[in-house]
């Protein structure tokens, strides 16, 4: 252990004069250079997000108020009675991801649990790929699927609505599944066997170790993957465009028409608002929340996942 | 061991362990089918979903002209080609553009940049972006390309768009791939007396490709399948010729979205044909990119 520890150290060492005898040349500094332009195009998409977002936004706030946005309760913008208050659009987005959330939350942690604890290396290595062919599935498709397949098959039995929260939510649910799925079984495997071990040994079943020792050992990294699951629904246009309609509305009942944020942004662009006019900015003053609430949650969710994993290292 | 619990506490002495080891067993096999039940969901909806799409679009996807004429107002006429040829160019300038770049900031990042503060700023950076919403990059796109750069609603601007969407996920998988590269190889190289562009660009580079090619083939099929962030840079819902560069443009996931809003009967079909020939086209790109993976994995 030592001996390799000592040996990892001389490696580190010998290699960066090696680097440094074999990158003296102008012909290297610029292919440097370069790459490190390539790594700089992150940071100025993210100025370029922020910078064009909220200018736009600002001119917007010059003509409607804060307490407009924030205070008013009716969201018709495209009306010639304009209100512009933000809650109804918040209200369907908190609702088709809620929903989401609960159908993503279980069978993400079901696959993950299973995968990481029962099933065979052979099993999973088939299985886990599969689940994560669902990531993977155009997000068009889902909304097809929502609104052509699932919604007819619920009206049957649901006096639900044709566009409405409970089909887009439900659908959404699945595609986000194994986002919550693969990280949370990256969080159970990298608890310690040792942990198993001892709860074995005083003679726990395996279900009872799992649920009393290895979720709440893992349950940092979970936590982290249902933030990160949320902040993929908030965000998520193309299914809750298709299928929870384009109604601003404050309202919990699942089986009524809402309007996300995402889908009143998809709404607008492809509507003929002349550009810069107050209607027309709405689009940058919700991608402005939109961007905020998303940001707010990945930061949230990488802390998190940083915090556990030090645990481990 | 029962009775010595029950000495130690002769106040209580019902509380005797009993281990009931049957009944907690059966417990957990019935969990372990719960869990087995929560994995396969999703497996169930993903074919339902596929056998859906193939029996509404299959007999579409066969008629005359689908696949090689344009749009049309009836909904059992007219064809997909502007929007599959959009789709196509869309995804092959990803490749040509986000690829080169995501790699270059991967071996960047792995391979050059020293420890220093603004390393971990252009590292916590690219997390931050891999969670951006695809809409907000609509935004980005046509601030930076249709009205800074005047491209205005044109096939480049969606491409750049959905390249600068796509580059956070290849930067990432392709760090992954390039940090497994034992530093053997490095050592070898160097032995050799090359440099350090020669070692990472005939050594470090080969030996990544195949966990290169994942990130690739992730984000690129997720750019062809977007269609929020097209929608707001301009895309267009009907085209009677092949876009050019500088033209307006269709792509498949915009042509699928608008087959499923038009609200007579027929338009679904269509619908399903294209969503077909959709993911066709992703199985495809997959495919390729795994045989690029298999091709290149060989002296691992």
């Amino acid at each position: 252990m030592q001996n390799t520890n000592f040996s990892d150290e001389f490696n580190r060492e010998s290699m960066r004069s090696l680097e440094k005898n074999a990158s003296d040349d102008i012909q290297e500094k610029i292919i440097e250079a370069l790459l490190f332009g390539c790594a700089l195009i992150s940071v100025f998409t993210t100025f370029g997000i922020v910078f064009i977002i909220f200018r736009v936004t600002f001119e917007f706030f010059q003509e409607v108020s804060l307490a407009q946005f924030f205070l008013d309760t009716k969201w018709t913008p495209l009306f010639a009675q304009k209100h512009f208050g933000i809650w109804p659009l918040i209200n369907g987005t908190f609702l088709t991801t809620a929903i989401a959330m609960l159908v993503a939350i279980p069978l993400g942690l079901c696959s993950a649990i299973y995968l990481a604890e029962y099933a065979s290396p052979k099993a999973a290595a088939i299985l886990r790929p599969a689940v994560e062919l669902l990531a993977g599935v155009p997000t068009v498709v889902y909304g097809y699927f929502a609104l052509l397949f699932v919604t007819p098959v619920l009206r049957q039995f649901l006096p639900i609505e044709i566009f409405n929260a409970l089909s887009a939510g439900l659908m959404m649910g699945i595609m986000i599944s194994p986002t919550v799925g693969s990280i949370s079984l990256d969080a159970i495997q990298s608890v310690p066997r040792s942990l198993r071990e001892g709860a074995y040994a005083i003679g726990v079943t395996k279900l009872e170790t799992i649920i009393k020792v290895v979720l709440p050992a893992a349950l940092s990294g979970i936590a982290a993957s249902i933030i990160l699951g949320i902040s993929r629904a908030v965000g998520e246009t193309m299914t809750v465009l298709i299928a929870a309609g384009q109604e601003p509305r404050i309202s919990l009942n699942p089986f009524q028409s809402v309007e996300t944020m995402t889908a009143y942004m998809a709404q607008i662009s492809g509507g003929d608002s002349p550009r810069g006019s107050a209607n027309y900015n709405t689009l940058y003053a919700v991608g402005a929340v939109l961007f905020l609430l998303t940001l707010f949650l990945n930061v949230v969710s990488h802390w998190i996942s940083n915090r556990y994993k030090e645990k481990y290292d | 061991m029962a009775s010595s619990i029950s000495r130690n506490n002769p106040q209580r002495p019902s509380e005797e362990f009993s281990p009931n080891i049957e009944q907690r067993e059966t417990t957990g096999k019935i969990f372990e089918i719960i869990f087995l039940i929560g994995l396969s969901i999703g497996l169930v909806v993903l074919a339902v979903l596929v056998f859906d799409v193939l029996k509404d679009g299959l007999g579409r996807l066969f008629t005359p002209g689908f696949l090689t004429g344009t749009p049309s107002r009836f909904a059992d006429q007219g064809g997909i080609r502007p929007a599959i040829f959009g789709s196509i160019l869309l995804g092959g300038l990803v490749m040509l553009i986000a690829v080169p770049i995501g790699v270059g900031a991967a071996l960047y990042l792995e391979e050059y940049a020293p420890k220093a503060w603004w390393t971990d700023v252009i590292e916590i950076n690219v997390s931050n972006l891999a969670g951006v919403p695809s809409i907000v990059y609509g935004l980005l796109g046509l601030g930076v390309f249709n009205y800074l750069l005047n491209f205005g609603p044109a096939l480049l601007s969606g491409a750049l768009t959905l390249s600068l969407l796509s580059l956070p996920v290849i930067i990432v998988t392709g760090r992954e791939a390039i940090r497994a590269v034992p530093d053997s190889i490095r050592q070898a190289s160097y032995g050799l007396g090359t440099t350090k562009w020669q070692t990472v660009w005939n050594h470090v580079l080969p030996y990544a490709v195949p966990g290169i090619m994942t990130g690739v083939i992730i984000s690129v099929s997720r750019a062809i399948g977007d269609a929020a962030s097209l929608i707001v840079v301009g895309a267009v819902s009907f085209l009677t010729f092949n876009p050019g560069l500088f033209q307006r443009f269709m792509a498949l996931p915009i042509q699928i979205y608008t087959y499923i809003t038009r609200p007579e009967p027929g338009f679904s079909n269509a619908a399903a044909a294209s969503i077909i020939v959709l993911l066709l086209l992703i199985m495809v790109l997959n495919g390729g990119a795994i045989y690029f993976r298999q091709r290149f994995s060989t002296f691992k």
